[in-house]
């Protein structure tokens, strides 16, 4: 990552002279003394409002509501998972459905894809909560993210397959081979290098919107935050907010580290290969 | 079918599709010249500000927008911060999208070849006018498709305003629904401002580039038939 971070550096600026040091050692000062202005200002409002004081946190001390975090956290978990196989499952499903030779089959998986990728997912889950699952938001939510993220995933396998170099289908071809096992033998084992980190972003994706749930009353992480928040005394919003947040973050960056290892894996495995011409 | 010009259902969906285009035009706004100042930030010699652009990026792109709407309507009120709730709405789309938009610029910014930055410097030109004048008009050609995705994202992105209070799309759902209207008939009148919106802004991406191009030849047009503009601004610079 520094690697990058410094090729992307060097693209604009020399290695700098004394007097451009001198520049961005002040320019750099000024962006100290502003993020350190902002920093000061946010904890001000947050000591100057209350926010520090003892009772707004003990109400993290209770076992029951560290148990609701834990629940809420667990339901979190639960949701996505099971949305995680079903969108590979119907994107694989889809995938193949926009790579068939039958028209009609091409034809209706790509107004399926197109549709649910252009609608809100709040939109849909709404609908499926209230119209096809009435009183269940765990499958309305299960089922809205499976729609939504399963046709992202089948146009990145897709694309994963088309990226595949055309010379590999055509070889599998003339020795005699039929369309699926091309597919199967072939192309997909080729594209699931290149495909992997994408899945894998598409899943951070997933994760962030099981927060969806919330607005269903599906007892997941933010939804068991703001009962905490609305059931303790003084309303502690701001503290909530503080202990979710992170653990969000930490979530999806364990995600994402997932994803670049296997990239990084990939990259190797790739090296190794004689580079096919394009 | 015909729920649609009932008892002032028109009314309730025109508004929400008005706010939902509302909201999601200015947060885009945001969004963009945000994005823009971060992904500046992310590449500038500064070690601060490229740290700074990290962390934002960071943490925006790792919070779901619901937390974030949570956070902006409920928590920054008990700090005396009071805004409406559409003003809420647009900060927590903008400032979400805004770490997208900064990402796909950075790495459209990557794609521009070395040479081209190089050949900026020996001119003598300066960070911002090599950034400004030579790599972003190049980096805007390879990050057009990025780009359309990012905000054919945020009207999608939008409908959660709805859950906090703002009247648009996904309310106007909400509100049918409780009157008792069939979900299905309801869907199609929702989901039909949407595809709408979002081909619009796909079709907008699809031509931008010619709106650009156009408008950069009206531009070259005009400065070269007057007096010399250009040469009087580098001497100026100078």
């Amino acid at each position: 990552m520094s690697s990058s971070r410094s090729a992307s550096a060097s693209v604009l600026y020399d290695a700098p002279g004394p007097r451009a040091r001198t520049r961005y050692r002040a320019f750099g000062a000024l962006a100290v003394l502003g993020i350190a202005g902002l920093l000061w200002y946010a904890y001000y409002k947050l000591d100057s409002t209350g926010q520090f004081a003892p009772e707004l946190w003990e109400p993290f001390q209770y076992t029951a509501v560290q148990q609701r975090i834990l629940d809420g956290l667990l339901a979190t978990l639960k949701a996505f998972a099971l949305a995680a196989v079903l969108s590979l499952l119907l994107g694989a499903l889809l995938a193949a459905g926009r790579l068939s030779d039958h028209k009609p089959v091409r034809a209706v998986s790509t107004a399926v894809v197109q549709f649910f990728r252009a609608m809100p997912l709040l939109i849909m889950i709404f609908a499926l909560y209230r119209g096809l699952f009435a009183g269940d938001p765990f499958w309305a939510l299960v089922t809205g993210l499976t729609l939504y993220n399963g046709s992202v995933q089948a146009e990145i396998i897709r694309s994963g397959i088309e990226a595949v170099p055309r010379g590999q289908s055509e070889a599998a071809y003339a020795l005699g081979m039929g369309k699926s096992q091309v597919m199967l033998s072939i192309l997909v084992p080729q594209a699931v290098r290149s495909m992997l980190p994408a899945i894998i972003s598409q899943m951070v994706v997933t994760l962030k919107d099981t927060s969806l749930g919330f607005v269903i009353t599906y007892p997941e992480l933010l939804y068991a935050i703001k009962i905490i928040a609305s059931n303790s005394t003084g309303y502690p919003y701001v503290p909530t907010v503080l202990v979710a947040t992170p653990i969000y973050i930490a979530m999806c960056l364990l995600l994402t580290a997932l994803a670049r290892w296997i990239e990084a894996r990939g990259r190797r495995g790739a090296n190794r290969r004689t580079p096919v011409p394009a | 079918m015909d729920i649609l010009f009932e008892h002032g259902n028109f009314a309730l969906l025109r508004d929400g599709f008005l706010q939902t285009v509302e909201l999601s035009a200015l947060a885009a706004l945001l969004a963009l010249l945000l994005g823009t100042l971060l992904a500046a930030f992310r590449v500038s010699p500064v070690p601060v500000l490229r740290a700074f652009g990290a962390v934002w990026v960071t943490v925006f792109r790792n919070t779901p927008l619901t937390l974030l709407f949570l956070a902006a309507v409920f928590t920054l009120p008990r700090l005396d911060v009071r805004f409406s709730p559409f003003t809420f709405a647009v900060l927590a789309l903008g400032f979400y999208t805004a770490a997208f938009v900064c990402e796909v610029l950075r790495s459209g910014i990557n794609t521009v070849p070395l040479g081209q930055a190089e050949a900026a410097r020996s001119l003598g030109m300066t960070f911002g006018q090599t950034l400004r004048l030579v790599i972003l008009p190049q980096a805007a050609k390879t990050v057009m498709g990025p780009m359309s995705s990012v905000f054919i994202a945020l009207p999608r992105n939008s409908a959660i305003a709805g859950a906090f209070s703002v009247a648009e799309l996904f309310q106007a759902q909400a509100s049918l629904t409780d009157l008792g209207y069939p979900i299905v008939v309801i869907f199609f009148w929702v989901a039909l401002p949407y595809l709408a919106i979002s081909a619009s802004v796909g079709v907008l991406f699809h031509y931008l580039p010619q709106i650009v191009a156009a408008a950069g030849r009206l531009v070259r047009g005009l400065s070269e038939r007057g007096t010399p503009v250009r040469t009087e601004t580098v001497e100026a610079n100078q």
